[in-house]
């Protein structure tokens, strides 16, 4: 273990920020989301990125203003603490330690000194009930506290942080859970129960799926499961109370808000339509449709300018007076899955895969920020479950950037397929990809693989399908029309195999199309098979041609276990290794080559039961350092992707340091990763646990500059950094620690830049503002500021311009120095 | 918020044959004019002089027609048996013709008995023609000898006999007033020169000679005989220069465009080709109801002549360019130009302000409803509209949205039979049919319960059933001809079975219907 220390897996980029709802802070100008094991802090107005809160050990699962203090924020982790932060300076104030994990958090001005959270029942560890707790939170001096004063509010909730609201002044509470709708009252100390019935008849869906209390009024708005809304009122009574139901959502209601004058209701599902009902006339309602995805959480800023909606696709939307959308924020998206594979633009060196539905995104791995989104189907996206869309399935660049080809299809229940492939020309005036050929129908078939020809002369297309043929596309000339575009140049097949994949060498002059069990090689130039390589048993999966020194070797990996080198000048099987590749990756820059490997007996995917309704725990251990769980939600029910036995109690107690001996006892499980040369067959670099299931795609990314590491081991990475994605849809990637130092360095330097780049007299004025807020002065006098900045100043030129050898001591400057600073009391008034 | 994306269009490969200036000047025809002859039309020339009467020679009789009139201006009946070859002189004021009882006789084309009688063939005379000095009258007949006669005398000067076979073609020489050129069907061309006791050049043709052509150069003779159309170089001493084959009957008649460029030549299966005389490519083709013997053009190619075994003479004028004139004339009258400059022209000043007005994007009626969700009225305006490319794009939107159904059902009589109008007319065209099967299918479906109460959409249903059998039946013989090509051509190309693919495709799809149709009816 000690020899990979220098090399770690590191994850990168691409946390959900749509996980939690949103806080927009008092004075509307941030915005914060728990993003991963982080609080982010964006900016409303020009949506970048300020800084994060870091501290939490585990997930962040929800984040609340501090009622008291609306410069503090509390978060909320699966980690067991709550952390009260200041959010203008990311400073961590206080560590609250609970002891349970937590999956939300609730706060009410009406209870000072409390914050509700909702942690497990404690008594049934491994059932699936939560309760909802208030915790009193001690007032000590201490960074860390441990907060054991538990007092049980509710029990038996759900752990969406949805389905619990404070009522009017924090004077009751409402949670749902099912069919059922609790309110508890404060002050009479009692709760009562309303349940609807479960729906006998076919398609009434009656649960409840989120619930909103009127800030003024006593009224409960609860969403439900068949789209409708109810509002309930006259509720303090068990007999008498009475509802009214609003419908016009035709999928389930995912989140409701009220906004702060109790006004209007917003309420948003899976149609991306927010929904804009007036209170108190409920048949107006206004819409603001075609947001991109599905709604999952609606946020409202305190004075009511600004709502903000996290969606689906991992973008939150910040919209002004709910008519205008003034800033999205856009993680990357992790739809479906990726079916193309991982790419890099080799002009914006950003990294390509699938968005939103029918997108590509380019992803920029060294911002860790969504460049842009490219509209490959341009449909109209129609939100509706059960409908086939066209997805974007596989796509390509050419070796300058000039081309991107893309396939999508749509696979109609019972009917044909329908492909299209599209070829994009890269445009320089407007900087980004124009439709110039689509070509219905290319295959008969399923397209399995599509490349461009490395060579710079010539841009060939060649696709191969599963309709036993590949063809290559060129870009016919034609003189009568303004530019050229694609069309068929080459039919090929060999004896009706399907070809499964094809590989060009670095200089284009050859092709090389694996038919089930047979290689063939092509020349480009004239159509002509040259020479069939063929190494039974087993159909070949994946092909390569080694780059730079080894490019006279051909690397095919098949079904049965087999990696092989073929050397192309003499046509005969160089080495051969029994492995199971599963992805074979080779670096553009380099003669390297990585392998990714699928063990068979990776029976890891033990599943247990942790206390908590619907939750299950299945434990997923990411190599090492600090790469914990992932809590990741998949439609309605949770699924808690977690380590195995002896890690759940390590999460009870985080620790900062996780030792390296525990991933030894797990990783002979774990597929491993293997970096080698093709001219021989030996590892340069090999990590045996690499994350469990399998690796899903990988690719290597250009560095922005070179490293310069002379060790062996750690060589590889110098030019290029190997990215892969896993089943978990994670981007991680390998990285060296003194890489990881750098990176840190300068991420703190960036984030002055940031706060300062935010506007020019921002930190200045900006904080002179913040100080006298947290005095809790009512008004500011920005004369008597004025008139202070020169008075400070001549103080410090004077100090800063007297010869040295002239000054009076130390001590005594100190003293004047500082008096100069202070502010009388008089003049800030 | 993104805006609303409209419903892609998509374009469509032009089917049938590209679209070359060559195609856009001969389809410039109007519909053809047919007049029924009394036999089978043998010839056809033209006037020199200025209205461009023709003379068409069919069965006893030679009619002269206007250009315009469907009447015949004039007509000569003064033949005994079957006339042959009526020609004008090249001041249009003569007109001489053989006939099947070996008489040539010479009219006044204002006259109506024949100014002079030449006797002295012993058989059918085929071929005459006029030289170019006016004076001499060339004639080939079937007694394999051919005559020049002299006309203020009506007397024989010369007699070939060198022929072993009927002569049936010939022309003399616009250039020189000695030189002529028959052909036999001894499969040979000759060419004579009235100063010399023999033939000058013999050409072998190899098949019996039914047509010569002159260029306007006179360098190029152009031969037809047989299926072959051969081009001979004069100045090369009758070299052969090019042989075509582009019919697959005997290629009865010649003709030259107005300008030379093009080489017209008609045949017994009944189609005219249009070569270029440059590259001798086809470059165009007309289709006859019948074999052709006669072809004649209009000087200016004004207007192109034909005549036919069943003696129908098929006359097509060229479209003038005012009546284009006259459709597109009506013309909306239009703001005044200032209209459209006002205020465009204003130079903004160094410290003003842009405002830029925000671009307002128009969207078609079909996908204004579309946009709100109402997919009945969508389908309805994209069945008003014209095109059914779009149509069809509209439909298969509905069906990717899930609601083709939807909006295909709950119709009345009126709409229904709308709809079904539209798919008459187009589910058997090949892009369209993998759309409009599967709303076939959904229609007949849907309203399977209401057969039998219309009986406009009951009779429409049955055409569109015969239509769909009808296609089907087509598929197959199609798959059967590509089977026996397939067979045919043992080196089959790739992109053969391709096409094989998809007609298997379209003719399953078509199958599947046919079958919901003898469920439902």
């Amino acid at each position: 273990m000690v020899e990979h220390a220098e090399i770690r897996m590191v994850r990168r980029g691409g946390s959900k920020i749509n996980f939690r709802e949103p806080v927009i802070t008092n004075d509307s100008r941030f915005l914060l989301c728990a993003a991963g094991e982080s609080v982010n802090v964006y900016s409303t107005s020009t949506e970048e990125f300020v800084h994060d809160l870091q501290g939490h050990t585990d997930l962040v699962t929800g984040v609340v203003l501090n009622p008291s203090n609306h410069l503090q924020v509390y978060s909320c982790s699966a980690d067991g603490t709550v952390r009260l932060w200041d959010f203008m300076d990311g400073i961590l104030i206080k560590t609250f330690i609970i002891g349970y994990p937590i999956y939300s958090i609730y706060v009410s001005e009406k209870h000072g000194g409390v914050v509700f959270v909702v942690v497990p029942m404690a008594n049934y560890k491994s059932s699936e009930l939560f309760q909802l707790v208030a915790v009193h939170l001690p007032r000590s001096g201490d960074q860390e506290v441990e907060a054991r004063e538990l007092s049980a509010v509710l029990c038996d909730v759900s752990p969406h942080p949805g389905a619990v609201s404070f009522g009017r002044e924090g004077e009751y509470i409402a949670a749902t859970k099912g069919l059922q709708l609790e309110v508890f009252f404060f002050k009479k100390q009692k709760s009562y129960r309303f349940s609807l019935k479960s729906g006998m008849k076919k398609g009434v869906k009656n649960a409840f799926t989120c619930v909103s209390c009127h800030p003024k009024e006593d009224c409960i708005a609860t969403g439900h499961a068949d789209g409708k809304i109810r509002l309930w009122r006259n509720f303090n009574q068990k007999k008498e109370y009475t509802y009214t139901t609003l419908h016009w959502h035709h999928g389930a209601v995912n989140t409701l808000c009220f906004t702060p004058e109790g006004t209007n209701l917003l309420s948003g599902g899976i149609e991306s339509v927010l929904v804009h009902w007036h209170y108190t006339q409920e048949n107006q309602k206004d819409f603001l449709p075609r947001l991109g995805a599905a709604i999952t959480h609606i946020a409202v800023s305190p004075d009511g300018s600004l709502f903000c909606t996290s969606h689906s696709d991992n973008k939150i939307t910040i919209i002004q007076s709910c008519v205008k959308v003034s800033a999205i924020i856009q993680g990357l998206v992790k739809g479906d899955g990726v079916w193309t594979d991982l790419i890099i633009d080799p002009r914006s060196k950003a990294l390509v895969l699938n968005g939103k539905p029918g997108h590509l995104q380019f992803y920029s791995l060294h911002r860790d920020k969504q460049l842009y989104n490219l509209d490959i189907v341009q449909q109209e996206y129609i939100n509706e479950e059960g409908l086939d869309q066209f997805e974007v399935v596989k796509a390509a660049f050419d070796a300058r950037g000039d081309w991107l080809a893309t396939v999508e299809e749509r696979r109609k229940k019972g009917a044909e397929l329908e492909i299209n492939l599209k070829l994009w020309a890269y445009d320089k005036l407007t900087q980004s990809f124009v439709l110039n050929t689509t070509v219905t129908a290319p295959h008969e078939d399923r397209i399995t693989g599509m490349f461009f020809s490395p060579s710079p002369e010539t841009t060939m297309l060649v696709t191969t399908s599963l309709d036993d043929h590949f063809k290559a596309w060129l870009l016919a000339d034609h003189s009568d029309t303004k530019e050229g575009f694609w069309s068929c140049d080459f039919v090929g097949g060999y004896h009706l195999l399907k070809p499964g994949c094809c590989s060009y060498s670095a200089d284009g002059s050859l092709l090389a199309v694996g038919f089930q069990e047979v290689v063939t090689v092509w020349s480009p130039a004239s159509w002509e098979l040259l020479t069939t390589l063929s190494q039974p048993p087993g159909a070949i999966r994946d092909l390569c041609f080694g780059r730079l020194s080894c490019s006279k070797y051909l690397l095919g990996t098949s079904t049965k276990n087999q990696l092989c080198c073929w050397n192309l000048l003499t046509c005969s099987l160089e080495w051969s290794t029994p492995m199971d590749v599963s992805l074979l990756q080779a670096d553009p820059l380099s003669e390297n080559m990585a392998a990714f490997c699928s063990q068979s007996g990776s029976s890891d995917c033990e599943c247990y039961l942790v206390s908590g309704s619907s939750y299950q725990y299945q434990h997923n251990y990411f190599a090492s350092f600090g790469l914990d769980y992932v809590l990741h939600m998949a439609g309605s029910p949770w699924v808690f992707y977690n380590m195995c036995c002896s890690l759940v109690v390590r999460l009870t107690q985080p620790s900062r340091n996780r030792s390296n001996g525990l991933h030894s006892s797990i990783c002979p499980l774990l597929p491993p990763v293997f970096v080698f040369k093709p001219s021989e067959p030996r590892p340069l670099y090999s990590q045996k646990a690499l994350c469990t299931g399998k690796v899903q795609h990988a690719v290597f990314a250009p560095r922005d500059q070179m490293l310069e590491s002379c060790e062996e081991r750690t060589q590889w990475l110098n030019r290029s950094q190997l990215y892969f994605i896993t089943q978990d849809m994670d981007l991680l990637t390998f990285s060296t620690k003194t890489e990881e130092d750098r990176l840190l360095a300068s991420s703190k330097q960036l984030m002055v830049d940031d706060s300062v780049a935010v506007t020019p007299f921002y930190l200045l004025l900006g904080k002179h503002r913040r100080q006298q807020l947290e005095k809790q002065e009512a008004l500011t006098n920005p004369m008597a500021e004025r008139t202070q900045l020169p008075q400070g100043s001549i103080a410090i030129k004077e100090l800063l311009h007297t010869p040295a050898h002239v000054l009076p001591s130390a001590s005594f400057l100190c003293a004047m120095f500082v008096r100069s600073l202070l502010v009388s009391r008089s003049s800030a008034r | 918020m993104a805006s609303f994306k409209p419903t892609k269009i998509p374009i469509y490969p032009k089917l049938g044959e590209k679209v070359t200036p060559d195609t856009l000047y001969w389809k410039n025809y109007k519909a053809p004019v047919q007049i029924k002859e009394f036999g089978a039309v043998t010839s056809i020339d033209f006037s020199p002089l200025a209205p461009h009467n023709y003379a068409v020679t069919a069965s006893t009789r030679i009619h002269i027609y206007g250009p315009f009139s469907q009447e015949p201006v004039k007509t000569f009946t003064r033949f005994k048996d079957t006339a042959y070859s009526g020609k004008f002189r090249s001041d249009g004021q003569l007109l001489v013709a053989g006939c099947e009882d070996s008489v040539v006789r010479l009219f006044d084309v204002s006259g109506k008995v024949a100014l002079r009688v030449f006797k002295g063939h012993t058989k059918g005379v085929h071929v005459t023609d006029f030289t170019s000095d006016c004076y001499h009258i060339l004639t080939g007949s079937d007694d394999y000898t051919c005559r020049l006669w002299d006309i203020p005398n009506s007397t024989e000067l010369t007699s070939y006999k060198e022929h072993t076979d009927y002569i049936r073609c010939g022309t003399t020489s616009k250039l020189n007033r000695d030189i002529f050129i028959t052909g036999s069907y001894d499969h040979t061309l000759r060419v004579f020169d009235a100063r010399v006791e023999k033939s000058v050049m013999t050409m072998d043709h190899s098949q019996p000679v039914e047509s010569v052509l002159l260029y306007p150069s006179e360098g190029l003779l152009v031969s037809s005989g047989g299926r072959y159309v051969k081009v001979w170089d004069l100045l090369k001493g009758g070299q052969p220069l090019v042989s075509l084959k582009n019919h697959h009957k005997t290629v009865t008649c010649l003709g030259l465009s107005s300008n030379g460029q093009r080489l017209l030549s008609a045949s017994l299966d009944r189609h005219v080709k249009i070569y270029n005389t440059t590259n001798y490519k086809v470059v165009h083709n007309f289709d006859y109801a019948a074999s052709i013997l006669s072809l004649a053009l209009a000087p200016d190619d004004e207007s192109i002549v034909v005549g036919m075994t069943n003696g129908v003479l098929s006359i097509k004028h060229r479209k003038s360019p005012e009546e284009k004139q006259e459709v597109a004339g009506k013309q909306r009258v239009r703001p005044v130009y200032r209209v459209f400059v006002k205020g465009r022209n204003y130079v903004p000043k160094k410290d003003d302000f842009f405002v830029s007005k925000p671009v307002k994007s128009h969207l078609a009626k079909y996908d204004k409803q579309l946009k709100r969700f109402n997919i009945s009225k969508a389908l309805d305006t994209a069945l008003e509209n014209r095109k059914p490319d779009i149509t069809v794009a509209v439909m298969k939107e509905l069906d990717r949205r899930g609601t083709l159904k939807n909006a295909l059902a709950g119709r009345d009589e009126q709409n229904l039979s709308q709809l079904l109008n539209f798919l008459i007319g187009n589910v058997v065209d090949p892009r369209f049919t993998p759309v409009l099967v599967t709303a076939t299918e959904m229609i007949l479906d849907i309203y399977q319960a209401v057969v039998g109460q219309s009986s406009v959409v009951d009779r429409q249903l049955v055409r569109l059933q015969e239509l769909v059998e009808r296609e089907i039946d087509y598929q197959q013989d199609l798959l059967e001809v590509l089977g026996m090509l397939d067979t045919l051509f043992a080196t089959s190309l790739p992109r053969k079975e391709v096409i094989l693919k998809t007609s298997c495709i379209l003719s399953i799809n078509l199958h599947l219907v046919r079958n919901s149709f003898i469920l439902y009816l």
